[in-house]
């Protein structure tokens, strides 16, 4: 199959509105002959939801949450990006679009970032008008700042809890619709398969996770929207429920993955303690406005911060090592995540890491706090503070903070094209969960970007397309695909229930993400990647001999949900070191020890690896195949990445 | 690394599901580390049940850094605990004794019907928020941004009311299970700010009637609501509450926004 992105041909500028023009509408009478169905109620979920809702669409919207304010979307913290220039310093929609194909290592499509750049400036006017309390400057206007990977202060914030704010944006905008009748929301459910009847997909098979239900939805269209799979690390700042069960099913159903191997990895997370942890939680980036960051200059001093002989404040100026000021003075401590993170795994490489595993360094605010004052630094950052106190003990107004990179967000997913279809035609993919905007790397404040622009701005126009031409006919759901997919998946959750082995979901899930981060997290290697390959194929085996799961269908059974999302991260860790192995070149935060540049830093290789790898299924245990769809970029000149 | 040495007894509700009747078991927790958080220790707990047979403790939670409000635990009589101004994933194992003995309840009130063991139904909550918690715009054709000028101590404050996260702890710690915290914040973020006006007393009208349907009870002014919420909402919401929900009854529609507005 030939991957067409369907990306419009002409300048760059006018692709959007051109392609907006070609687009089929749907007369607005025969819209409410149209179900659309949405997976996942996050940013893009809940904004797809309500738009094409108020659009006159049927809409039936699910969530596994008890309710669509829960999505992980909520816990985003630093702030949205927008080209607005309100600043006068600079900024455009080009800029935008320029710092985001640079700062994703050109490995993301030209036209789609444009777009996402161009929406930008909508976003921040449509969620204000929906009472979003972003931050204000004292003559009323709204407050920016600035984020890593950009020199112009172009991020809108609700001071740490952004996320929170313009998801309880969208869920209200949501909220008005399943109150007009409009949207009927299906809480505590989680979709199990998708539904694809000659070649399109028509419905999706959910589970009450009250009663166990199975269920048969059909739609005209299935949007997924279902968020990212940081979580088959085990470890990450995703929330714990996060999963990839409904994108890997429908990838199982002919959807191919896209650059599964590109996972970001955040520089400032509250470090690993203990075997115990559950997650891990993120500092927000905009702390690097005004914490500097720093390893001692010496193992010894290292040595002696790790076992308490000496605290941060007694190590002297001279000797710290303010190492992202020191390589990179043009960007400073405000470097893309990934060259951040790297830069803090080479002082734990060196032994120069702090804390008691050796695995951070610090995050000081000193010096702010000396040139701001207290009041004023707890004013801009005070929630954050507070958490990393409940969480570590220690109060960062004293000593600096302790960090450390921890798996965040994944650039990779489903393929889409322009319009945000996969390669099933009537299945959509919106927001963390479709591969489309980021490239390689993810800058700061670009996920809620890429969130409500899919679900507010793109989908409402692309999807009119594909249900005009497929007409207002209704789906029939006694279809054979219905039934036979519905017992598809009683069959995978009474297998899943007769596991009674003598190891518990939750430690498959910690030994995968182990070898994950170890093999397949901030720097790989091909004979890295070959082990991982094997001692995956092992774990799985092991799970689906030895594994515990309690309990029956017919309750509401967490064990089995865990259960299942497990089983589908595994099968998708194998996937990802496949990509990752097959990528021989180093990009964003996927570095390769085999590629790197005489000074150490990532080596990208244009001439052969400038493409997107999207996989298709080629059956249970077969190897996945591979598919390219090369990039072409005609506005940028691909350069080496620098920040210095 | 762990120092995890520490030994609980927990008595925990256990409850089939909504039909079932419930009942206090006790568990013992052992080899906690006080660097664990309350659910982490939960879990420790529920690998030890799993792998010996027995059924897990049933519990919600979610993101795990005191955002998303799905923890709904009712620690030692209090909802989220002994500490101030947290979820319950955000207290950690040091705010115990070692060789304490913890009580761990559902939320209880009868708007939120016990789900199995220690969840409760919040969708209550939503019917509310559905009632009229927003503001009626639909996406594409608004205003830039800017336009809106809104100064800065305004939306401050609309922020502090938005920040509720919707987890009932004011629901469970108010002796008549009143819910005017929640509602209150909702209306109070959107009251404040100038594109919440033109639905501002009609908002209060709906989401208190929706409020009452839910069978929530009356505010006693008692403030266990604010002393137990973990984003301190204050009380001054429920008294913006009533006074756009007095307005709108007392005045006939048209007189509201001249009373208000006027001088």
């Amino acid at each position: 199959m030939t991957l067409d992105a369907k990306v419009p041909e002409g300048p760059l500028a006018d692709k959007w509105s051109k392609h907006k023009f070609n687009l089929k509408l749907v007369n607005p009478a025969n819209k409410r002959k149209y179900d659309i169905i949405v997976v996942g109620t996050g940013l893009a979920g809940a904004s797809a939801a309500a738009s094409l809702a108020e659009l006159g669409y049927n809409v039936k919207a699910f969530c596994f949450q008890d309710s669509p304010r829960r999505a992980h979307s909520i816990a985003a913290q630093g702030g949205i990006n927008a080209a607005k220039n309100y600043r006068n310093d600079g900024d455009s929609v080009y800029r935008l679009f320029y710092d985001t194909i640079k700062g994703g290592d050109y490995r993301a499509r030209e036209g789609n970032v444009y777009r996402l750049a161009e929406n930008s400036v909508h976003i921040i006017d449509q969620c204000v008008a929906q009472g979003v309390p972003f931050a204000r400057e004292y003559g009323g206007m709204l407050d920016n700042r600035s984020f890593g990977g950009a020199q112009v202060s172009r991020t809108f914030y609700a001071r740490g809890q952004t996320g929170q704010q313009l998801l309880l944006g969208a869920y209200s905008a949501l909220n008005r619709q399943i109150h007009e009748g409009k949207v009927k929301m299906y809480t505590r459910t989680e979709m199990l398969d998708v539904v694809v009847v000659d070649g399109k997909a028509q419905g999706i098979i959910t589970r009450n996770l009250k009663t166990g239900e199975i269920d048969t939805h059909t739609g005209h269209a299935v949007l997924l929207c279902t968020g990212g799979y940081g979580n088959v690390f085990y470890l990450s700042t995703n929330a714990i429920g996060s999963n990839v069960t409904a994108a890997w099913r429908a990838h199982k159903r002919g959807a191919y993955f896209a650059n599964p191997c590109y996972t970001q990895i955040h520089p400032t997370c509250i470090p690993v303690t203990g075997t115990h942890q559950s997650k891990l939680t993120l500092m927000s980036e905009s702390l690097r406005n005004d914490g500097r960051v720093w390893a001692p200059k010496t193992v010894e001093t290292a040595e002696k911060l790790r076992k308490g002989q000496l605290k941060a404040s007694d190590i002297k100026e001279e000797d710290r090592d303010y190492f992202l000021e020191r390589k990179y003075p043009a960007f400073g401590n405000l470097v893309p995540r990934d060259v951040a993170s790297r830069n803090a795994k080479e002082m734990a490489d060196e032994h120069r890491g702090v804390g008691a595993s050796g695995f951070a360094v610090f995050l000081d605010f000193a010096d702010a706090i000396k040139r701001l004052g207290e009041e004023t630094v707890r004013a801009k950052y005070g929630n954050l503070f507070d958490m990393y106190i409940q969480i570590t003990d220690e109060n960062p107004y004293k000593q600096p903070m302790r960090i450390y990179p921890a798996v965040h967000y994944t650039m990779g997913g489903l393929w889409v094209d322009y319009n945000l279809q996969t390669t099933i035609p009537g299945l959509y993919c919106l927001g963390e969960a479709n591969f489309s905007d980021h490239g390689a790397n993810r800058l700061g404040a670009s996920a809620l970007m890429q969130g409500l622009s899919d679900g507010y701005f793109v989908i409402p126009y692309t999807l009119g397309d594909y249900l005009a031409t497929i007409g207002p006919k209704p789906i029939d759901a006694s279809h054979p695909a219905f039934a036979k997919t519905k017992e598809d998946t009683i069959a995978h959750i009474n297998k899943l229930l007769a596991l009674k082995g003598n190891k518990t979901v939750v430690e498959y899930h910690r030994e995968l993400g182990h070898i994950m981060w170890e093999y397949c997290g901030m720097a790989r290697t091909a004979e890295g990647l070959t082990k991982a390959k094997g001692m995956i194929a092992e774990l799985k085996a092991d799970f689906w001999k030895n594994a515990i799961v309690t309990g029956e269908n017919e309750e509401i059974n967490a064990a089995l949900e865990r259960a299942g999302r497990v089983a589908d991260f595994i099968e998708l860790g194998e996937l990802m070191v496949d990509d990752a192995l097959m990528r021989a070149e180093s990009c964003g935060g996927h570095f390769r020890l085999e590629s790197q540049t005489p000074e150490g830093e990532a080596l990208r290789d244009d001439e052969n690896f400038a493409f997107v790898a999207a996989w298709e299924f080629m059956g249970e245990n077969q190897p996945e195949r591979l598919n390219k769809e090369e990039l072409v970029f005609e506005n940028v000149k691909l350069t080496q990445r620098s920040y210095k | 690394m762990d120092n995890a040495n520490m030994k609980l007894t927990l008595k925990v509700w256990r409850q089939k599901n909504a039909q079932t009747p419930g009942k206090f078991e006790t568990y013992k927790a052992e080899a906690i580390s006080p660097d664990m958080s309350f659910l982490e220790m939960l879990d420790v707990v529920n690998e030890s049940l799993t792998v010996a047979g027995q059924e897990p403790i049933h519990f919600d939670h979610d993101c795990r850094e005191g955002i998303c409000g799905m923890c709904s635990l009712y620690i030692n009589g209090r909802p989220h605990g002994p500490k101030r101004a947290i979820t319950t994933c955000q207290l950690h194992m040091r705010s115990f004794e070692d060789g304490q003995t913890i009580t761990i309840e559902p939320w209880r009130a009868a708007p939120f019907p016990v789900l199995k063991d220690l969840a409760v139904d919040r969708s209550a909550f939503d019917r509310i928020q559905q009632a009229g918690g927003y503001i009626s715009v639909n996406t594409g054709g608004v205003p830039d941004a800017n336009e809106i000028a809104i100064p800065k101590v305004i939306a401050d404050e609309a922020f502090n009311s938005a920040t509720c996260i919707g987890c009932g702890a004011c629901v469970a710690a108010c002796k008549n299970a009143s819910a005017m915290l929640f509602v209150s914040a909702k209306i109070t973020q959107l009251g404040l700010l100038p594109q919440g006006q033109p639905e501002r007393y009609r908002r209060a009208q709906t989401m208190v009637a929706q409020m009452d349907e839910e069978g929530f009870g009356n505010c006693t002014n008692t403030g266990a609501c604010e002393a137990e919420c973990p984003k301190e909402i204050t009380l001054t919401n429920i008294a913006t509450m009533n006074n756009d929900y007095f307005s709108a009854k007392l005045f006939r529609q048209e007189e509201v926004h001249e009373v208000q507005h006027g001088e």
